[in-house]
């Protein structure tokens, strides 16, 4: 695991700089130069086998299957990354004007305009870099739009099952957060909720289908209450790989969402990002959107910034335009019915896992799911518990599932297979899950000690806490 | 089963108090539960001294690797002393959680309250039934 | 194209096995009205080639010519080895690290990231990343306003627009007010700075090399910062400047924050772009964004893991330093394998970027053109143009992108075009620049 800095030797980077072949004018003077600068000392050879041999280390999608709750790691098209590496976007400069810029601009605009197909809003900003942007995003067009309104309203509920990205992006934009408890179904429960609701009460954030993989029936009630109360309706659509062609967003009832490019349409995760959190608003939400927006004309697409009402710029240019490039792609590709195949598979997938390894682990809510759903370590013997069966499912050639996520199931374990998953590998995940149910109870300490065969064992992660040692030291 | 000595008072959020003779002073950390559900502690946030704060308030934050739990003043008065050890030895909250895992100590401002923490019958109590 | 995997012999037995007759029935807890035949509207669908051909009209339609434009997007040369590594699928199919034991790719790069970061910058903790330059100064001034409880910042209009937009939407949402303190003569005016700090400013904001190139006094604003117990922020647009010039944390900055996309990352229209943010120690806990630390496994084995995470949203939620998730975790692994195939010659090509963009200014002004601020410059400067608006379009059908004209960001400079050289201009390009220019003028 050395890094390259452990590989550095003075003397061996040879990388080549031009020669300039003129005359020098105007240097900088010497004391606001820098004395030097301390960077690897190794050659192209070294990069090269040091970050092969780190990208081994690694599990991605393309290794394995990542059932990861709440991320839809799907396979990434690998026509995707060669579209997006085309030389003229990759090398467009973002204020090259209008004129030059038409393909981007139409890829922007027909992105954006098959999104309000997919989801029945009326318009979409491409530019958050993220979900949680794009929700923090959203946070600000609540505000902004009860500006306008000339009414002061403090407070946003977001249910305890929520994504912590929620409360955050609250919180960033000068609300409170209120918190609405859930049933033990993980639906939102509507009585409280309704005791909830007041003059103060600017809107609800709620992730439809729910953290818990489960379509939350009363969607259409909560959405009433809320907009009787003069409130705004906004969903997470984190999880929209469950009703994309299926169910339309807008007619929930919501007034604004957000969705994953790197979750519901393919683009890869990169490890950490980039991804791309497009937000959508029914009409009446329009001239609050980030500016520029791009709109089309007799003359072609143009980035128009007359936006009065506008929450503003949000980010340099753009957004992650390379991002939108695959998504745009993926979605051109499937289509309509590609699409609903999506949702199909995806539903299909997870109810299957969901019938057989209840059948070994303990299900807390047993009825139909969408794309995901929670099992947990209830009733597990040996004190094996959910971060232990994750750990043993690395040494089985899977990534985790997301652990400890929603909150309000103890233990909770969320198992997303996604579409691009068939029976035969779901068959084989189930043996992997059954075969740790086996170890738990005959030979638990496998369990408790995994993994066992991957890179590096568990880490010491309270050290790392105590004492940080966050660079490289010789 | 967490220790829960007789000789300290305590509160449903989980502090111990044990103050001096004349209940003037107050000493303040987290119980042997409480560190127990936090596990390995990473990082204490002490409060400023000389701090006035009411009993309620959230004066201190301990942090696991995975949870952060508030720390709420049991009595109302003046924050006197802190305990700086824990700024490189977090770990004394877990090993140490009534001795040299103090937190913070409070020159009491009415003894009256005192009455209303709890003995350690009923935080073992309070502790069992799960809050 | 599909990628779905399922047989309809799969599916027989899923549904079988799920209990109900078709996969209609797995949706009912959708209420009717909710439900979608199908979505309307959409074209039609494409095959793989298709959509090859279809991306390739459309990347056609952007038609850039050879570009001097810069603006806090720049056009760097990318090793070849860095496509390569970096396109490498465990990578970039790899979710966020939170799986340490089978993350150590991406987390032992971005620790090697942090670490490049902190040395460029002068400073002692760098992160894992934000979105961009524009978003990491405004989560730079929020850290600031954090630690310091004062919501008044001082920003000097040497940082750029869009930045500066930026970060007034995110005041906004967090009731903090912005002071901008105009330029003077292409860089901060430190006696306006100094007007305008009361006890009441929690930071100060400059960008080094400013806007219009020049080469800001770093020092002396951060000691006007600092005599009113105001941080200094510094923010870069042009990261590759920080190969030649002094690191801001020399220099007395609290804060850095940018844009790190110079380093091996495609303009790409803008995005996806590469913030960065770094400071000082006492900004541990207080730093947004994830942070790789180094630690060991069970074994003693030397390895890596995300930590502090207590910090972030998905434990802290509502009190988290930040509701930042996903970052641009792959554009700053391409940029630690860009600094490590570069390395100890990346002063070098600082260099080059400089004498490139002098040969430049030196032409410019040779056949007459005014050069604006008579102050020291990176790689980017202003030059003054009559009807510059006019020239720069003629010189864009005569096959260059000169540069961009500043009267929409500052209304008193007219006739004011900002360019931009990097090393991928050679003397040969800015003699045929310089010759058009002539020619068209």
């Amino acid at each position: 695991m050395s890094t390259i800095f452990d590989k550095s030797k003075e003397g061996k980077n040879r990388y080549s700089i031009p020669e300039w072949d003129g005359e020098f004018y105007d240097p900088i003077p010497e004391t606001m130069c820098r004395e030097n600068v301390s960077m690897p000392d190794v050659g192209e050879v070294d990069v090269v086998r040091h970050y092969n041999s780190l990208s081994r280390m690694n599990f991605g999608v393309d290794t394995g299957m990542y059932p990861l709750g709440s991320c839809t790691m799907k396979h990434n098209p690998k026509i995707n990354d060669r579209v997006a590496a085309l030389y003229g976007f990759t090398d467009q400069h973002p204020l090259a004007g209008d004129e030059l810029s038409q393909g981007s601009l139409e890829i922007m605009y027909e992105l954006s305009s098959m999104l309000c197909q997919v989801t029945g809003m009326s318009a979409f900003s491409l530019m958050p870099a993220a979900g949680a942007h794009g929700e923090l995003a959203s946070v600000m067009i609540i505000r902004k739009y009860f500006e306008k309104k000339g009414e002061k309203r403090n407070v946003i509920l977001i249910p305890d099952s929520a994504h912590g990205t929620n409360p955050a992006s609250v919180m960033m934009c000068g609300f409170t957060v209120r918190e609405v408890p859930s049933t033990s179904e993980g639906d939102v429960d509507v009585e409280e909720l309704k005791k909830m609701v007041d003059g103060d009460v600017a809107a609800m954030m709620l992730t439809s289908p729910s953290t818990l993989g489960l379509f939350d029936r009363n969607v259409h009630v909560i959405a009433d209450i809320l907009h009787r109360a003069g409130a705004l309706f906004y969903c997470d659509g984190a999880n929209l790989n469950a009703v994309v062609g299926r169910a339309s967003v807008s007619r929930m009832g919501f007034d604004i969402m957000h969705v994953n490019l790197h979750k519901t349409f393919s683009t890869p995760h990169g490890g950490g990002g980039p991804g791309s959190g497009p937000i959508g608003v029914v009409a009446e939400l329009e001239p609050f959107l980030p500016v520029p927006v791009v709109e089309r004309s007799e003359d072609g697409y143009v980035l128009s910034s007359d936006r009065p009402h506008s929450i503003g710029r949000i980010h340099s240019f753009y957004g992650n335009f390379l991002v939108m490039v695959r998504a745009y792609t993926y979605m051109r590709m499937l289509g309509a019915e590609g699409l609903r195949e999506v949702a199909d598979n995806a539903v299909l997938n997870a109810n299957y896992l969901r019938v057989k390894l209840k059948q070994h682990y303990n299900l807390p809510v047993d009825r139909i799911c969408m794309h995901e759903f929670v099992i947990n370590d209830e009733g597990m013997p040996n004190h094996v518990t959910t971060n232990d069966i994750a750990k043993r499912l690395l040494d089985y050639g899977y990534h985790a599932p997301t652990v400890y996520f929603p909150l309000i199931i103890p233990g909770a374990m969320m198992i997303e297979p996604t579409e691009t998953e068939d029976k035969t590998a779901l068959d084989e995940f189930i043996e992997a899950m059954i075969a740790i149910k086996k170890e738990s109870e005959e030979s638990p300490q496998l369990v408790l000690d995994a993994p066992q065969t991957t890179p590096v064992k568990r880490v010491d992660a309270v050290t790392a806490a105590r004492k940080p040692v966050l660079q490289w030291e010789e | 089963m967490s220790a829960i000595p007789d000789d300290l008072r305590y509160t449903k959020t989980h502090e111990w108090v044990r103050t001096d003779e004349n209940d003037m002073n107050a000493e303040c950390g987290i119980t042997d539960h409480a560190q127990e559900m936090l596990t390995d502690i990473v990082f204490v946030e002490l409060p400023d001294v000389d701090m006035t704060v009411n009993a309620g308030d959230q004066v201190a934050v301990v942090e696991s690797v995975k949870a952060v739990s508030d720390v709420y003043a049991p009595v109302s008065g003046r924050i006197v002393e802190v305990n700086t050890e824990l700024e490189d030895s977090p770990e004394n909250v877990n090993n140490d959680p009534y001795g040299n895992g103090w937190i913070f100590k409070i020159e009491i401002k009415n003894a009256g309250e005192l009455e209303e923490l709890m003995d350690a019958v009923s935080y073992n109590e309070h502790v069992e039934s799960g809050e | 194209m599909s990628f779905v995997l399922n047989t309809p012999d799969d599916v027989r037995v899923m549904l079988e096995t799920i209990g109900v007759s078709s996969i209609d029935q797995l949706f009912l807890d959708i209420p009717e009205d909710m439900r979608l035949e199908k979505i309307s509207g959409m074209p039609g669908r494409l095959t793989e080639s298709q959509a090859f051909r279809h991306l390739g009209q459309l990347a056609s339609k952007n038609n850039e010519p050879p570009s001097f434009v810069g603006a806090g997007a720049y056009n760097h040369y990318i090793p070849a080895a860095v496509d390569h590594l970096a396109s490498r699928s465990e990578f970039y199919t790899a979710y966020t690290p939170y799986q340490a034991e089978v993350s150590q790719g991406t987390l032992t790069a971005i620790f090697e990231f942090q670490t490049m970061i902190c040395r460029l910058t002068g400073m002692d903790i760098a992160n894992a990343s934000m979105y961009d330059g524009a978003t990491s100064l405004a989560e730079a001034v929020l850290m600031s306003s954090r630690t310091s409880r004062k919501n008044k910042i001082v920003v000097s209009e040497t940082v750029h627009p869009h930045y500066r937009q930026v970060l007034n939407t995110y005041a906004w949402a967090n009731d903090l007010s912005i002071l901008e303190v105009p330029t003077s003569g292409g860089v901060s005016d430190i006696s306006g700075i100094k007007q305008a700090l009361t006890d009441e400013v929690g930071a100060v904001v400059v960008q080094n090399p400013a806007f219009f190139g020049c080469i800001e006094d770093v020092k002396s604003c951060a000691e006007a910062a600092h005599q009113h117990g105001a941080h200094l922020i510094v923010v870069v647009t042009e990261a590759m400047s920080l190969g030649l010039l002094k690191p801001p944390g020399e220099l007395g900055a609290d804060i850095v924050c940018g844009e790190g996309q110079s380093f091996g990352n495609p303009i790409g229209f803008g995005g996806p772009m590469l913030g960065l943010l770094a400071a000082g120690k006492t900004f541990m806990r207080s730093m947004p964004g994830r942070l790789i630390g180094k630690t060991v496994d069970h074994d003693g084995k030397e390895a890596y893991t995300m930590t502090l995470q207590t910090r972030e949203q998905h434990i802290r939620r509502d009190r988290a330093t930040s509701n930042i998730c996903t970052n641009e975790g792959l554009c700053a692994l391409r940029a630690a394998m860009y600094l490590s195939l570069v390395g100890t010659s990346l002063q070098k090509l600082a260099r080059l970027n400089h004498t490139a963009a002098s040969y430049l200014m030196k032409r410019l002004t040779d056949e007459g053109y005014a050069r604006v601020f008579d102050m020291p410059f990176f790689n980017e400067f202003v030059i003054r143009l009559d009807n510059a608006r006019d020239i720069v379009r003629r010189m864009e059908q005569e096959g260059f992108l000169m540069g961009l004209t500043l009267e929409q960001y500052y209304p008193d400079m007219e006739d004011c075009v900002l360019m931009a050289v990097t090393e991928c201009t050679t003397k040969t390009d800015i003699d045929n620049l310089v010759t058009t220019l002539k020619n068209t003028v």
